[in-house]
């Protein structure tokens, strides 16, 4: 009997787990439904955009900076020394440093500091305006929380982050030439001229199409995370740390399938 | 005119309402008295359109909330209401006055250049002074309250509905919030459901007491009659007495509900 009723209980936690999963992502469906009718049926709150977009792009950049400035330095120290382990010189750092951060590493790596940066921010922030019946008090107030707070920040997101990858694209390549110039001893004009020989406009727009779509993904799952949140301080924490993995699992995740409609249409 | 027929609203594993039927007159206030946990904040949250009742009615002026669906209507019939939170709810970013005369924007057509002077002459309405650049972070608990009352009172809503208005303030200053709504009320004679716990409050803004229990109304009546009525459940709660049908009630269902019912809330 005890055996029946282990497994009956194990089923019906599988089968609530599984209901609260498909509802989560309906009400998330419809968060993303119901931000598109609000852009088109209300003027958008351009004072809250601007707020957040200097919230975002002062939170992070010195973060994104620092962050990609140093992954420059070691892609151009690795593949120095596998250069000059195969070929005795440090060949073509410049062109990988340069390709490798502005199509992938710049807008990647940007976005998952954004996300434990700023997408925290905002997830506890919402959380707590939740928790403290302030997002009742929007409703009340004649306002939506989706018109007042989810559209600024999707929009400022979606403005900040490619701002924020094309700085980053400079810091990785920048930090990439400190190595290449201080310790592998290559000419500046080496280093400069591997940026630039290969790369065209299709390899930038390869990484800075993925930045909408990644800023889309982060400033949803943010907004999606603080506005459900429920039960009191414990509640937000646990929003915001939801957000912030659910944020970057997500950006990673997608980054593979984006990556393959680019390359499939051409934009590699 | 609030009419509330049948108003049943259930939280997962747990009814709340069961079928309330109250009328508010225009003009009137009325005082919902209960137990925490009792639904009477989920009852005033379902009369302007934050809850949606599971079944029943709510008419206000002849229009139902629980039949409207679209947004923008749910919109237009909450203007005629300004709400009072029992935490305040004012927004942390915004200045005192900007979070006073927040709703101006959206529920009004003033201009905005007058704002700053609606919020002084509002805020002076509530007996505060000089706080309209202030933070909210930077107030007291009876400030804060004050406060959200001027942004309830701001666009001069039809109905105001005060949620547990004294709560979490001193018994002075308990008072001085309850004579700040009796004030009001004379003052914009608007109609008002005031939810709370505070007998010293409710009897004296109220032109009328419900007494709300177990998600139905146990007894509706003036004020003077509520103080001597001779019904065991009003008694013992009117009175503050641990000992009473309510007590045995609550000990009967404990047990059962420990883990996820009223315990839940706390």
């Amino acid at each position: 009997m005890n055996g029946h009723r282990g497994k009956a209980s194990v089923v019906e936690d599988f089968g609530r787990e599984a209901m609260a999963i498909s509802e989560s992502v309906g009400r998330f469906a419809f968060l993303v439904r119901s931000t598109a009718a609000w852009m088109l049926r209300a003027p958008i709150e351009w004072r809250q955009v601007l707020t957040q977009m200097l919230r975002i792009g002062v939170e992070s950049l010195p973060v994104t900076t620092m962050t990609t400035f140093f992954t420059g330095m070691v892609l151009a120290l690795q593949t120095g020394a596998s250069s000059k382990h195969f070929f005795n010189e440090p060949l073509f750092v410049g062109t990988v440093v340069s390709f490798a951060m502005v199509m992938e590493l710049a807008p990647v790596m940007t976005a998952l500091v954004v996300a434990g940066r700023a997408g925290a921010a905002i997830a506890a922030e919402l959380g707590t305006m939740k928790v403290t019946e302030q997002i009742d008090a929007l409703y009340t107030l004649g306002t939506d929380p989706v018109r007042y707070l989810v559209i600024p920040r999707v929009l400022a997101f979606l403005m900040v982050l490619p701002i924020l990858t094309v700085v980053a694209d400079f810091s990785g390549v920048f930090g990439g030439w400190v190595v290449a110039y201080v310790k592998l001893g290559i000419p500046t004009s080496v280093y400069t001229s591997d940026n630039f020989e290969n790369m065209e406009i299709r390899h930038f727009m390869h990484g800075f199409l993925k930045t909408f779509v990644f800023a889309g993904i982060i400033s949803f799952i943010s907004c999606f995370k603080g506005i459900t949140t429920t039960g009191g301080a414990e509640g937000v924490g646990k929003s915001t740390t939801a957000a912030v993995v659910l944020s970057m699992a997500s950006v990673l995740i997608i980054d593979y399938f984006v990556t393959a409609i680019l390359s499939a249409v051409g934009i590699t | 005119m609030i009419e509330a027929r049948g108003v049943q609203k259930t939280y997962p594993g747990r009814p709340v309402l069961r079928g309330v039927d109250l009328t508010v007159q225009d003009g009137e206030t009325l005082a919902i008295i209960g137990g925490s946990g009792c639904g009477k904040s989920t009852f005033l949250k379902c009369v302007i359109g934050l809850v949606r009742p599971d079944a029943g009615s709510i008419k206000v002026d002849g229009t139902d909330i629980t039949k409207l669906t679209r947004e923008t209507d749910v919109a237009m019939y909450r203007r005629r209401f300004g709400y009072l939170f029992q935490e305040a709810a004012l927004f942390d970013s915004l200045s005192v006055w900007e979070n006073v005369t927040f709703g101006l924007r959206y529920l009004t057509n003033i201009p905005a250049s007058r704002y700053r002077v609606i919020a002084k002459d509002k805020l002076a309405l509530v007996g505060l002074k000089d706080v309209e650049d202030m933070r909210p972070s930077e107030l007291s608990g009876g400030m804060k309250k004050r406060v959200a009352l001027a942004r309830a009172i701001a666009a001069e809503p039809t109905y105001i509905l005060y949620d547990e208005p004294t709560t979490g303030l001193d018994p002075i200053m308990s008072d001085v919030i309850s004579d700040l709504i009796l004030d009001l009320q004379k003052a914009l004679k608007t109609t008002a459901i005031v939810v709370t716990h505070d007998m010293k409050s409710a009897y004296k803004v109220a032109s009328r007491i419900a007494m709300i229990h177990e998600g139905r109304v146990l007894a509706s009546a003036a004020p003077e009659i509520i103080k001597t009525t001779d019904d065991p459940y009003l008694r013992q709660f009117v009175d503050g007495l641990s000992q009473g049908p309510i007590k045995m009630k609550l000990k009967d269902f404990e047990p059962e509900t420990a883990g996820g019912g009223k315990g839940g809330e706390l």
